[in-house]
């Protein structure tokens, strides 16, 4: 262990002590010989390629059906740790989807003067297709997840939320079953809650928000932009897993009042359309005229009350960096709550004061980008050298509205497997919260890791990999 | 005044075309400037529907056609009593708060120039009413682009019209817009008829601006005719810029030319 | 199903039957590359492969020389070449790939395992690799995947848009083969009977595995109305063109009886098998076999167009 990471959070051990839930693990580990461990972990590797998880990763050239590395060394919640979690994220879950039901229709949170009104219609993710018009029961965004990292026992903060399509649920579930089928003795030993509800409930969820005109089963399908994208592996393994069909644009037309699949015995209604396509591709009518991967004349038909499109064009306003900070705001003026998770403090460079604090404190700080994603176009000060960071501030000095600055959290750490045993490893969690006619929450979520020493950026495509992540029943 | 419409559009295809779909804003609503007597509007045999009003309070509807078809004729006639209210729209139901229409497109992005011009034509009016500031911007478009049809398209932006000095209706709206939002004035772009007097065809089709004036709201602005919306003028749909306010908008099967034959004419009802 | 699931299928299918074709023929020029070298030469031989795979020309374009190396390189592992095995296991693959929930795992794993060794191959040195090496590789590949597909899928619309892939497929490669066999390598009448045409047509055979099992059925010496009853009009053999087409028409009949339809793909198939059924090898040499090849497989290709237009797309006419 180096000098830094004595400071950290390790959520295995108290001290020197290992932490009760983690004793088994302990002991599993440390009764694995290496060449057995070398075994699984090829086992591991192979049963990923044979079911064909791959992550595809713009950009970067090499294999685009590369494999995450996944860590057998789980990651372990208590239930109490458990029970915090599961409420302030359905709580958050909640005040994003009344935030999103109120701009796009009456703004009374920018009317009380809660949150500025610039920031929400000026923003690139506010649809104006989206306004006056209430979605099947008033929900925006039917999946959220949310980016949860860990300073202490009882310090939980939300990095950050995503009400678009957030991806990975198919490695929680992956992780799970191959868990399982490695280690069975491991689920015999600890009592641990499944997550394997997730594919029902979220088909549970998708189906409860067909719109009214809908008036028997309603046709569910998950919408692809197609083979070649980074998820699509996700995609397949979704609508397997609900029994659903996945399309692609061209597998869908619009006629008349309703939205059509294109099937071997003919046209087919189709009712709710889990859409893992940006907004601006989902119609190239309503948006982008170039968009080949889109339905045209969907958005008419959404608007029209024939199909609900989920989430809504538009969530995005609510998971945007900016919008970030008044995240707590909703939940106390919506939900008339205190929040149950708290936010990274965070310093908006649009902000005067704040700007000239960034800029001082650029080598403690990160950085982020306002509308970036998955730890791209990102600054870790204290990770960065001279040049980089003056990279940065020349690029916040140009377009300050476009950044927003966090202290250099100290994330907690699990044991991973090295090649030396084991050692912390930087980690994360992305729970996936379903919002349709209840809230749902599977206990668990996608752990990320970052799989290099010292390392804080746990983004997959930038070579972070993933764990199990177990909740223990009560 | 009581303008009557017709308004035919017909697309006609070399190879028969299939899976043809369009959206429509082809349907004026009422509001005080403008009451809708009467409106049809005709697609022959395409399946219609999708119908609803959307947020900026345009009605939309959608028609397919599986095909093959050689053409799609689109016939829109109605009549529509007007009322000179100086540009100002007045009772016009929708939901987009109005800073909604600061954000930018690539045809109405405010380049260097754009911008410059904005300056210039507010110069020394920063005390004045809003009113006069909005005026003063269409002044400065209309001198600054030369009314000369034929020298830009379609997908003429809004920086490239002003660095060519000509353009049409669609340019001189959308460099309205932009030297507004250079200005921070919410602006977007309207689409409609226009009655032009004796020679009532082609510039029947018509665009301008709307830009937001506090107290007032939404006021046309017409920087092709040095003036704002009269009796003379019908306002069919908006958007932030030509083809988000376009009144159709569609798409088929790849691999047909298709070519387009629009006729509009406006008529002031004493003229028939 | 999806109309594009019931595409990739239908193709994905098409593709492993192009694959065991080209490796066919490559094994059968190798075989005659060890012939002596009589009129002309094994040079023709390959010419005329290169032609029943529809591809010489692109083949000229590309290589100087008609060497069995070259035309090894360009049948097997020519990505350019659209009818190289290489091209023709990774459309299948891409194709399984984009419908990988409408097949079971032991099908994909044969499939994407197919497709995981033939990069392996690519790596591989190729003096390293023998011909035959190749040919049966692909030849068992395929072999697993149609067991692993016939043991393991559902018999659901999906598993028959597959069978109606091979079926059709099928019934073009037969008849390109026998069509070059026939038109190609003996342009001139006089050569029929002579004993380069014996080895010509047992090399045809042979090509369709189909050597001993002809002389089974057909005792006494070989002649070309034999073989041309063989592979055009025998029930029991099962790359006949009457084989492929009423193997079509099954898998036709079973779509058409779950959807609980008769449509226009299963009147064409029916039209052409009934013709066929009825046809004798007497009346096909008076059409002209050349003639009546050209329009089968006219025929052929009018019943793909149908099934294409009548499920693939999605809106049946």
């Amino acid at each position: 262990m180096n000098g830094r990471n004595n400071l950290v959070f390790n959520e295995m051990l108290n001290g020197a002590e290992v932490r009760a839930a983690y004793q088994s693990l302990e002991r599993w580990h440390k009764s694995m010989p290496d060449d057995l461990r070398t075994l699984k972990q090829s086992e591991a590797e192979n049963l990923f390629k044979r079911v064909g998880i791959t992550f595809a990763v713009y950009g970067e050239g090499g294999d685009p059906e590369r494999l995450i590395p996944f860590d057998m060394f789980p990651r372990v919640f208590t239930s109490s740790e458990w029970r915090k979690l599961d409420r302030g994220i359905r709580q958050r879950a909640a005040a994003l989807n009344a935030f999103l039901a109120d701009v796009y229709d009456r703004r009374e949170i920018i009317k009380a003067g809660r949150i500025p009104e610039h920031l929400v219609t000026r923003n690139e993710a506010f649809e104006k297709a989206a306004i006056g018009f209430r979605p099947p029961r008033n929900v925006y965004s039917h999946i959220v997840g949310i980016d949860i990292v860990r300073t202490g026992a009882d310090q939980f903060f939300v990095l950050e939320d995503n009400c678009r399509t957030p991806s990975g649920v198919s490695y929680m579930l992956q992780n799970r079953e191959i868990m399982m089928r490695m280690f069975p003795q491991l689920f015999v030993e600890n009592r641990i809650a499944p997550v394997d509800g997730y594919a029902r409930l979220l088909k549970k969820t998708l189906a409860s928000v067909a719109p009214e005109k809908c008036d028997s089963e309603p046709t569910v399908v998950i919408l692809t932009p197609g083979q070649f994208n980074s998820a699509y592996y996700e995609h397949s393994f979704l609508a397997d897993l609900m029994g659903v069909e996945l399309v692609e644009g061209q597998d869908l037309f619009v006629e008349g009042d309703f939205v059509w699949m294109r099937t071997t015995e003919g046209p087919k209604k189709v009712d709710v359309i889990y859409r893992r396509l940006d907004d601006h591709f989902i119609d190239p009518l309503c948006f982008r005229p170039d968009s080949m991967l889109g339905v045209p004349g969907l958005m008419s038909v959404y608007r029209s009350g024939g199909v609900n499109i989920c989430s809504c064009p538009g969530a995005g306003v609510a998971d945007d960096k900016a919008i970030y900070t008044y995240v707590p705001e909703m939940i106390r003026f919506y939900l008339g709550e205190a929040p149950i998770l708290e936010n990274v403090p965070t310093w908006q460079c649009a902000k005067k004061d704040d700007y000239k604090y960034v800029l001082e404190h650029l080598a403690e700080l990160v950085v982020k980008e306002v509308h970036g994603s998955g730890g791209y176009g990102m600054l870790v000060g204290p990770a960065s050298d001279k040049s980089t960071i003056e990279l940065f501030r020349q690029k916040i000095i140009e377009n300050p509205g476009n950044y927003i600055a966090q202290p250099t959290l100290s994330l907690s750490a699990c044991p991973t497997f090295v090649d030396a045993g084991i050692a912390p490893r930087h980690v994360d969690l992305r729970p996936y919260c379903l919002v349709g006619e209840t809230i749902e929450l599977v206990p668990g979520g996608l752990t990320r890791v970052a799989m290099t020493e010292g390392s804080l950026v746990v983004n997959s495509s930038q070579g972070g990999g993933v764990k199990d992540t177990w909740v223990l029943a009560e | 005044m009581r303008l009557s419409v017709k308004h035919v559009t017909r697309y006609s295809f070399d190879t028969p075309a299939r899976w043809l779909v369009q959206t429509h804003k082809l349907i004026p609503s009422t509001c005080a400037s403008q009451k809708v007597l009467s409106w049809k509007v005709n697609t022959g045999d395409a399946i219609r529907g999708a119908a609803f009003r959307d947020s900026a309070g345009d009605m939309v509807e959608t028609i397919s056609v599986r095909g093959p078809v050689d053409e799609l004729v689109i016939e829109v006639t109605g009549e529509v009593e007007t009322l000179d209210l100086f540009g100002v729209l007045r009772d016009h139901r929708e939901s987009v708060p109005p800073t909604t229409y600061l954000r930018s497109t690539r045809m109405i992005r405010p380049d260097v120039a754009l911008r410059d011009l904005s300056v210039t034509a507010l110069d020394g009016m920063a005390d004045d009413s809003a009113l006069n500031r909005a005026h003063a911007l269409a002044r400065a478009v209309n001198e600054a682009i030369e009314y000369v049809p034929g020298e830009t398209g379609e997908v003429t932006t809004a920086a490239e019209a002003l660095a060519g000095g000509r353009g049409v209706c669609q340019d001189h709206a959308h460099a309205l817009i932009a030297v507004a939002h250079a200005a921070e004035i919410p602006a977007r772009y309207v689409a409609g008829y226009l009655h032009s007097g004796g020679d009532a065809m082609g510039e029947a089709s018509h665009a301008w601006a709307e830009l937001f004036v506090p107290g007032l709201g939404w006021v046309g602005f017409d920087a092709s005719n040095r003036c704002c919306p009269d009796e003379r003028y019908i306002r069919l749909c908006s958007g932030y810029d030509a083809l988000d306010a376009a009144p159709i908008r569609g798409i088929m099967n790849a691999g047909v030319e298709e070519h387009l034959d629009v006729s509009v004419a406006v008529m002031s009802q004493h003229q028939q | 199903m999806l109309s594009r699931t019931a595409n990739h299928l239908y193709w994905m299918a098409r593709y492993i039957e192009r694959a065991e074709t080209t490796a066919r023929l490559l094994e059968v020029g190798g075989r005659n590359a060890l012939m002596p070298d009589i009129g002309g030469g094994f040079r023709n031989d390959w010419e005329a492969i290169l032609q029943a795979n529809g591809t010489l020309e692109m083949f000229n374009d590309k290589y100087s020389d008609a060497v069995q190396r070259n035309i090894e390189t360009f049948l097997f592992f020519d990505a350019d070449n659209p009818s190289s095995v290489l091209s023709c296991m990774n459309m299948a693959r891409e194709n399984a790939r984009v419908v990988r929930t409408a097949l079971t795992s032991s099908v994909w794993d044969a499939i994407n395992g197919a497709f995981q060794e033939l990069k392996q191959f690519q790596r591989t040195e190729r003096s390293k690799l023998e011909l035959s090496d190749l040919t049966e590789w692909t030849l068992r590949s395929t072999a697993l995947i149609r067991g692993c597909i016939e043991t393991t899928q559902l018999r659901s619309d999906g598993y028959h848009f597959m069978g109606t892939g091979f079926g059709i497929e099928r019934g073009d490669n037969t008849s390109r083969l026998l069509d070059v066999k026939y038109y190609v390598l003996l342009p001139n009448v006089s050569y029929i009977g002579s004993g380069l045409d014996q080895s010509q047509w047992v090399t045809l055979l042979r090509s369709m595995s189909a050597h001993r099992a002809f002389n089974w059925t057909y005792p006494g010496e070989l002649s070309a109305a034999k073989i041309a009853d063989f592979l055009i009009l025998n029930r029991m053999f099962p790359r006949s063109l009457l084989s492929a087409i009423s193997q079509t028409s099954g898998h036709l009949d079973h779509i058409g009886r779950v959807y609980g339809s008769v449509t226009p793909a299963q009147t064409k198939v029916h039209e052409i098998l009934s013709e066929l059924a009825e046809a004798q090898v007497k009346d096909i040499f008076d059409e002209g076999l050349h003639e009546f090849l050209m329009r089968f497989m006219r025929q052929n290709g009018e019943l793909a167009h149908t099934v294409q237009e009548t499920y693939l797309q999605g809106m049946p006419t």
